[in-house]
């Protein structure tokens, strides 16, 4: 019993470093005063000055941030519309449509991406950072859903019923009620959104036009002209952000 | 409730963007002109959009792309809204072809009376009717003089076998065929299938002794001492340089790659006017010379060499001497051939 646990023990440690260990590499990394990877000549910040002062980096970070804020809104509306109003379908068309919603999720990114690209073209609409952000829209109102979904199923119906027993409308209850009571499950969603935009690379990369490079366009472009360790400082930063971001949307649907 | 510290953390983050980038995305900046450029990575001075914008009271947009197919399929799959891009000339020779691009007005490019002497024509493009040369250079052999003592000139070194597993080669099909060829005495845009094949056979023999295909990061490899013989283009080996002094560059005597990226105006811009004027200005002399010392790539108009300073002038890697350039060679389009090529590259990538 104790070998096995042991043994148990020591393969979860191996999924763990396999998982974090390329991740601690890099942040290390970003912190070495050399500009070549494959040397250490000991702790620097310098790299994290110079991406501090890089203004087409910091333009990306902006166009990042704007497209995740407005696309996680868009998301949410849609959403916590869809979940919702999903409870007053009956039974087998709920889950028909439930299944429907989730193809965003499960078809591969590139054809979403090829595909919203030949949608755009085809209603002559030009490509800007609006399109990236209806984009990233789409496949996050599936990941709101769910989520959403997961607490609504858990929520006592009675509660309604007795809003309804003392006289609340239909929106008085949803607002009143379901609202505050899906509040947790709303904010993880939210977060959660927030961060796949931040991270998406392929939908971005097929939907932007002119004026709408994003930071994982960016940094894509930038592997061309030579690795350096801005590249380094820069997803260390992201994955801080990302994992507090995924952390809080956790900690939050747990409540 | 937590939720209130939330939504402020989630603001503060998107203040601390938008105030170092005076929100450059927020909605209500239409009224300015705009100038998009899509281009490489840093690939442009701040500095020098700066000055742009302000002679001519306009913002610059620069967007990035990171390889020639990449703008091409950018542009082919519809996006418009962009002004001025930057292409390699055999991609430059494409988007011409597809009629991706706008034609030039001389009367507004006068830069473009000094370019080098052998720019003047373009192969594709001889009268510069729709692309201006902007930076140039060969491709060749970085090495390094302290591990390779006596200095190589020909392509044959990145077949000895004393450098085995300190060798790369560039990530492109058409120029390591082309220095395959060059070293046999062909022409790199041979469409002769036998002679590919020849090529093919020779690279075969050359794979256990390479340590990677790398056109990315072959600088890195040459100045942590990964490799000590690197195919590639000039300037990242000048970069490497400054890494590792004893690091040098030389086209082999059986000759290489001339290169040249091209500024084009794409002929969906709203603004060919005021794109053409950005043109001129990249190819103003201080302009380009400033660029030059930048990136290390030599800088296309003849004009800017007096404002470059003497270490890049000098620099092989950078600038290729004139005596060498009736041994380069342009890529040029290799037809249905292509397929050959591409075969061969994937049966070499395979084996």
């Amino acid at each position: 019993m104790k070998q096995a646990g042991g043994w148990l023990w020591r393969l979860s440690l191996a999924n763990l470093l396999f998982l974090y260990g390329p991740i601690a590499v890099l942040i290390l990394f970003s912190f070495n005063a050399s500009r070549l990877s494959a040397t250490w000549q000991g702790w620097s910040l310098h790299w994290y000055r110079a991406l501090w002062a890089d203004q087409s980096l910091l333009a990306a970070a902006a166009n990042s941030l704007w497209v995740a804020t407005v696309s996680t809104i868009l998301a949410l509306l849609l959403g916590v519309g869809l979940a919702v109003g999903l409870e007053g379908v009956p039974g087998r068309r709920q889950r028909q449509i439930e299944q429907a919603m989730l193809i965003p999720l499960v078809i591969p990114e590139v054809m979403m991406g090829v595909s919203l690209l030949l949608f755009f073209v085809l209603l002559h609409i030009s490509l800007s950072l609006t399109t990236v952000m209806i984009g990233h829209a789409l496949f996050n109102v599936p990941v709101v859903m769910i989520i959403v979904r997961a607490r609504i199923r858990k929520l006592d119906p009675r509660l309604l019923e007795v809003a309804a027993d003392l006289g609340a409308s239909y929106w008085d209850a949803l607002r009143y009620v379901t609202i505050p009571l899906l509040r947790p499950a709303i904010l993880g969603a939210g977060l959660m959104a927030f961060t796949i935009s931040l991270d998406d690379f392929i939908v971005t990369f097929f939907t932007a036009g002119p004026g709408a490079t994003t930071l994982p366009l960016k940094v894509y472009s930038m592997i061309k002209s030579g690795m350096s360790p801005e590249i380094n400082a820069l997803s260390a930063l992201f994955v801080v952000v990302s994992m507090g971001l995924i952390g809080l949307s956790l900690f939050l649907q747990r409540r | 409730m937590r939720t209130k510290g939330i939504g402020l953390f989630l603001c503060l983050l998107l203040f601390l963007f938008c105030g170092n980038t005076a929100c450059q995305r927020a909605p209500g900046d239409a009224g300015q002109r705009t100038l998009h450029y899509f281009t490489w990575s840093d690939y442009v001075g701040p500095e020098l959009l700066a000055e742009f914008e302000r002679r001519h009271g306009v913002r610059v947009v620069v967007d990035t792309f990171s390889s020639n197919e990449e703008l091409l399929a950018k542009l082919q799959g519809g996006a418009t809204g962009y002004d001025v891009t930057v292409p390699s000339d055999f991609m430059a020779a494409i988007m011409i072809q597809q009629g991706l691009v706008a034609e030039l007005d001389p009367t507004t490019l006068s830069n473009a009376a000094t370019l080098e002497d052998h720019l003047q024509r373009l192969p594709f493009d001889p009268t510069h009717r729709y692309a201006i040369p902007y930076l140039w250079g060969t491709v060749g052999i970085g090495y390094d003089s302290a591990v390779v003592s006596t200095p190589p000139d020909s392509w044959a070194v990145l077949w000895d076998p004393r450098y085995k597993g300190k060798i790369s080669m560039l990530n492109d099909q058409r120029e390591v065929f082309g220095a395959v060829l060059r070293s046999m005495g062909a022409s790199m845009n041979t469409k002769d299938p036998a002679l590919i094949e020849a090529a093919k056979a020779r690279l075969l023999v050359q794979k256990p002794l390479v340590k990677a295909y790398a056109s990315d990061h072959y600088d890195q490899l040459l100045a942590s001492g990964d490799v000590v013989l690197a195919h590639g283009w000039g300037g990242p080996v000048a970069r490497a340089m400054m890494d590792r002094p004893t690091i040098r560059y030389v086209v082999p005597k059986e000759g290489g790659t001339l290169w040249a990226d091209c500024l084009v105006v794409l002929k969906s811009s709203p603004r060919k006017e005021l794109a053409m004027q950005f043109i001129n200005y990249l190819l103003e002399p201080h302009v380009a010379a400033h660029t030059a010392e930048r990136l290390l790539f030599a800088s296309a108009n003849k004009a800017a060499r007096p404002f470059v300073p003497a270490r890049i002038l000098t620099n092989p890697a950078i600038y290729p001497p004139i005596d060498l350039l009736p041994r380069l060679e342009w890529m040029t389009d290799v037809g249905e051939a292509l397929r050959i090529y591409d075969r061969a590259w994937t049966e070499l990538k395979m084996h």
